[in-house]
């Protein structure tokens, strides 16, 4: 790669409380056009805002966890410009005097983790919806005032990949923080991206363009490597890459000039003078900081020192937050010493049996006992891996019980002696070759004697028990 | 003496004492208002009069939003807007028992001038001459209140809105400490600098009617959370031992000789009740104007882009969504609310806001401190309220500098947030009336009724009332 | 500091205000009068003096994070100068 790739994300969240930043209306996305709304967040002449104690304390839980500074002395500013779905005409936003600075997060790099700066987070308020139709544009102000915070990262990223994986990892963390439901379909996460490339080894950054319209991390993604294929051609062609906002057209897979005619924005940030100072001192944050949960970090190395899990499958387990839940739960109900067995089970079988289904393991229907009896099964070679994998299936189709569905589907292994040696004598009667090979020291050559006789049991036999007849048989 | 012409603690006994009812005085009032307003165009809009009260009448600036009954700013843009929802103010009226008089008083447009002449709805006149302006931007209020079309009336003073106009009318006007008022439903002017006062016939009116919208309001971030003292308890006539700071400042070249005259003698009339006099110095005023215009404009200009012509109030025609704004914004505003929109958008704009705004929010620094000090051994300060008594209609409209610097003695007082009251004083030899404005420290309005309320119930200024 | 035709011209556009040319003359020289008196702070001496963003001491004021009653959309569009069933409508944006 003759260009190093620079890319910076600035994540847009909104804030799960009760009511809007700066009013009571409730934070429903359900509801009919104009019906969650008031003077206050319709920025009626004559209304003030009073910011909501949930989304500071939110907002300061999100700094914490991404190892923000958390500023001691804050305040909003007026972002002023003109749109329609800006009901004042200017958003109520942090310039000057932020929340918090200086955070960071990790995602995992070639050797060792790589460590991604977080510049800021700060506080603002949502925007209304606008439906643009041939004439005219409809405007529905039910989102207007939902409390956002805005994440805006270093740009230390260098490749698209490294970008979604921050994103999961953000997104991990914030759903650990349950602040917000952090969907981008539904727009309740939004990343916008800043990307630029500039020859391996350069000082200066190259010029940069910035893209938006991605609504998902896939999505981004794409949106990223069209980017760098785009301004790589642009470089070896010599020609000069022009700073402005793209849009990403996830049809076409491209991204397009908005071209906007708008010039440079100048948006006289001021002090909000309808809003005070926020003074949050150590012990505020030292409160807050008690109330954070236990973090996928952390999560995973007690799991690796408590059930001592590889860091692998501690990884796994802990990237969503009520998968661990469920993970910890059979781990602690699991009555054996080398919890590997039901650590396996958990990222193999049930997991994908949740990915099948496009839920998280909590949201099978299996109760966690059952789960264990039939593990239980298996442990004790009562019946195979094989028939366990589809008996689990059934078990969260049917919501029968495993000794059911076993007994149903005659799955017991057969164990009884004399039964396997009748089969036994057939299948070296039909033999005579392997037979002869195992004789002359072939000892592998049993492992297909073994695999004659599973067959003819239909997968009942139980390969251990059948072995040590055949060696005992033909020694 | 009609009804109409007492003053509302008097009006009050009467209705306690059933010896009168609201609606007696309503009738008063309107009938006064068809025999004087056509001259004084104190109310706009001659919609919705109402035949019964339910309390005594005060009367509303168009800029305070009443639940359902018009509230235009006396601008175009703002046309036809009923709020929704009442001001907090309005609110604590009704609680108290008055009655929101459905005529709105007259103002300019959006609170931005001196002397009422920038309304949709025409100039008001003085009732002391009605070829003179009566002050602004709380000009409609203050005519009304003098020329009795109202009992007592709420204004609002953003620079001087207040004082100057009860001080070109005759009548009282209070300017309470920042915050001491909630905003919440007064429409937006420059928000670190609005409060909401009375204008009233004499010094209990104004003590009372603040007493009534004073206190904490959860819907206001900017209100503060302390109790209201029982403001007619400091109506006591008594100010010996009081010390009373004089500014020099106050008294240079630009103040009317006449002026200066009255305000001295009202200055030794204070002496003799027992005050002690001590000249003081303010450094700072003279930027006071400056920091204001740059401070003022620049929260207007963002205050007023909600005026868009999108959900409510006037909309131009046009077939895109820029050519609306530019078009709704250029006809529903008047010259004078341009001007200052495009001044402050100026300010804040790239380049110069470091140069403009944020040195004229260090100023507004010192000049506080001006004040700081001056109260660290005074307990108010008596200066005049305005340079001169009323000018004409139009001798300043051509010349918004001119305009500008009449509020030059209210300025300070808003900056530096504290309270100030503007009495009755005397008049010029033309018969117009004279203004003294006392200041107090913040959230210390008990010392401008102590006072105010002495120096007028020991002259007869108050007393005297315009042919009309 | 002084101000230009064209700067005006740049503001009133950034305000959202269409001047006419002979409105954009006169303003231009107030503004022009209008600054040149402003300009009378840039010779103080600021030095490590706080801006006055806020002249009260109070901070900190927040709400608990409880619902009150919204207006019903007709409440809510009944000032609209033009609605389409409960949206706001405005005519068409082009940037
Ligand atoms: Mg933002
Ligand atoms: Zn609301």
């Amino acid at each position: 790669m003759k260009y190093q790739t620079v890319i910076g994300l600035e994540v847009h969240l909104q804030l799960n409380t009760k009511t809007k930043a700066f009013c009571g209306c409730v934070i429903d996305f359900g509801k009919a056009p104009n019906s969650s709304v008031c003077p206050v967040c319709l920025g009626f002449p004559g209304t003030l805002p009073v910011y909501n104690k949930e989304a500071l304390n939110f907002a300061i839980k999100v700094a914490l966890a991404f190892n923000c500074q958390v500023q001691g002395h804050t305040k909003f500013d007026r972002k002023n410009y003109f749109y329609p779905d800006l009901p004042k005409n200017y958003q109520i936003s942090q310039y000057d005097l932020p929340l918090s600075l200086n955070g960071y997060l990790y995602i995992h790099g070639k050797d060792e983790p790589k460590r991604i700066g977080i510049t800021r987070i700060h506080l603002e308020e949502d925007a209304g919806k606008l439906i643009h139709e041939a004439g005219s544009s409809l405007v529905d102000y039910n989102r207007t005032g939902i409390p956002l915070i805005e994440i805006v990262s270093e740009p230390d990223l260098n490749s698209p990949q490294e970008a979604f994986d921050y994103l999961t990892n953000l997104k991990s963390i914030l759903e650990y923080l349950d602040v917000s439901d952090c969907d981008m379909e539904k727009g309740s996460l939004r990343c916008d991206a800043n990307i630029s490339l500039r020859l391996n080894g350069a000082k200066e950054l190259g010029v940069k363009t910035e893209l938006k319209n991605m609504n998902s991390f896939k999505g981004v993604k794409d949106a990223l490597t069209y980017e760098v294929i785009r301004q790589t051609e642009l470089l070896e062609n010599k020609e000069k890459i022009t700073q402005d906002t793209r849009l990403w057209d996830a049809e076409k897979g491209v991204t397009v000039s908005m071209r906007s005619k708008e010039g440079a924005k100048d948006y006289r940030y001021f002090p909000e003078p309808d809003l005070t100072v926020f003074i949050i001192n150590q012990m505020m944050t030292e409160q807050i900081k008690t109330q954070l949960p236990e973090l996928p970090q952390e999560k995973s190395l007690r799991f690796m020192r408590d059930y001592s899990l590889s860091e692998y499958d501690a990884k796994i387990l802990v990237s969503s937050k009520k998968d661990a839940q469920f993970a910890e739960e059979c781990i602690q109900k699991y009555p054996g010493k080398d919890k590997k067995e039901i650590v396996n089970w958990l990222i193999g079988p049930l997991l994908s049996e949740a990915n099948l289904r496009k839920g998280e393991l909590n949201q099978l229907s299996i109760n966690k006992d059952e789960l264990l009896c039939l593990i239980g099964f298996v442990e004790r070679g009562e019946i195979s891996h094989l028939s366990a994998k589809s008996v689990l299936t059934q078990m969260i189709d049917s919501g029968k019980t495993a000794q059911a569905l076993i007994k149903e589907g005659n799955l017991l292994q057969v164990s009884n002696e004399s039964e396997l040696i009748k089969i036994i004598e057939t299948v070296i009667a039909e033999n005579e070759k392997s037979t002869a090979d195992f004789k002359a020291g072939k000892t592998n050559a049993i492992m297909f004697l073994v695999g004659q006789v599973m067959k003819k049991s239909l997968g009942k036999a139980n390969p251990k028990i059948v072995g040590d007849l055949i060696r005992r048989r033909l020694s | 003496m009609e009804l109409n012409q007492l003053t509302a603690h008097e009006l009050l006994a009467k209705l306690k004492s059933g010896s009168t009812t609201p609606d007696a005085i309503g009738k008063l009032l309107y009938a006064r208002i068809q025999e004087v307003d056509a001259r004084v165009n104190a109310y706009v809009r001659s919609s919705g009069l109402i035949s019964s009260f339910g309390g005594l009448p005060v009367t509303i600036k168009d800029n305070i939003c009443t639940d359902g009954l018009n509230t235009e700013c006396c601008s175009k843009i703002l046309q036809g807007f009923r709020p929704p929802y009442d001001a907090t103010v309005i609110c604590k009226l009704k609680e108290f028992g008055a009655n929101i008089f459905p005529l709105k008083a007259n103002m300019d447009e959006f609170a931005f001038g001196s002397s009422t002449e920038n309304s949709y709805f025409g100039p008001t006149h003085n009732p002391w001459d009605l070829a003179s302006v009566p002050g602004g931007s709380s000009g409609g209020s203050a005519a009304a209140v003098a020329a009795d079309e109202a009992i007592w009336a709420l204004g609002s003073d953003t620079g001087g809105s207040i004082r100057q106009p009860a001080s070109f009318c005759g009548v009282v006007g209070l300017k309470p400490t920042y915050g001491r008022v909630s905003r919440f439903g007064l429409i937006a002017f420059a928000s670190s600098l609005d409060q909401i006062g009375p204008i009233t016939k004499d010094v209990e009116d104004a003590a009372i009617l603040t007493q009534v919208i004073s206190g904490y309001d959860p819907n206001d971030s900017t209100s503060v959370n302390q109790n209201v003292p029982d403001y007619t308890k400091s109506l006591t006539k008594d100010i010996k031992g009081l010390k009373i700071g004089i500014p020099k400042e106050y008294f240079v070249q630009g103040l009317d000789p006449e002026i200066k005259f009255s305000i001295e003698e009202a200055i030794n009339k204070l002496k003799s009740l027992g005050a002690s006099i001590k000249q003081v110095s303010l450094p700072h005023t003279e930027y006071a104007v400056p920091v204001y215009y740059i401070i003022a404009t620049a929260e207007a200009s963002s205050n007023l882009a909600r005026f868009d012509g999108v959900q409510y109030g006037y909309r131009a025609k046009a077939d895109n969504l820029i050519q609306m704004y530019k078009k709704t914004r250029a006809e529903g505003f008047g010259a004078e609310a341009k001007r200052r929109i495009i001044l402050g958008t100026f300010v804040l704009s790239h380049g110069y806001y470091d140069a403009y705004y944020l040195r004229a929010l260090k100023v507004r620094t010192l000049i506080k401190q001006d004040f700081d000090q001056v109260f660290s051994d005074c307990d108010c300060i008596v200066a005049p309220t305005s340079p001169s008594a009323a000018f004409k209609i139009g001798e300043k409209t051509e010349d918004p500098l001119k305009m500008y610097l009449s509020d030059i003695y209210t300025i300070s007082v808003n900056l530096a947030g504290i309270p100030a009251i503007s009495i009755p004083c005397g008049f010029t030899k033309k018969g117009l009336p004279i203004g003294l404005q006392v200041m107090a420290k913040a959230f210390n309005e008990e010392m401008l009724f102590k006072v105010a309320h002495t120096f007028e119930q020991n002259t007869e200024w108050h007393k005297i009332k315009p042919k009309l | 500091m002084s101000i230009d035709k064209e700067t005006v011209e740049q503001v009133a556009h950034l305000a959202r205000i269409e001047l006419q040319p002979n409105e954009l003359e006169k303003l231009s020289g107030q503004l022009h009068d209008i600054l040149g008196f402003i300009d009378k702070i840039s010779t103080l001496n600021i030095e490590n003096i706080a801006p006055a963003s806020h002249i009260l001491p109070i901070s900190n004021v927040l709400r608990e994070d409880v619902p009150h009653i919204s207006l019903t959309p007709e409440k809510a569009l009944e000032n609209a100068p033009s609605k389409q069933g409960n949206f706001f409508s405005v005519p068409k944006v082009i940037e």
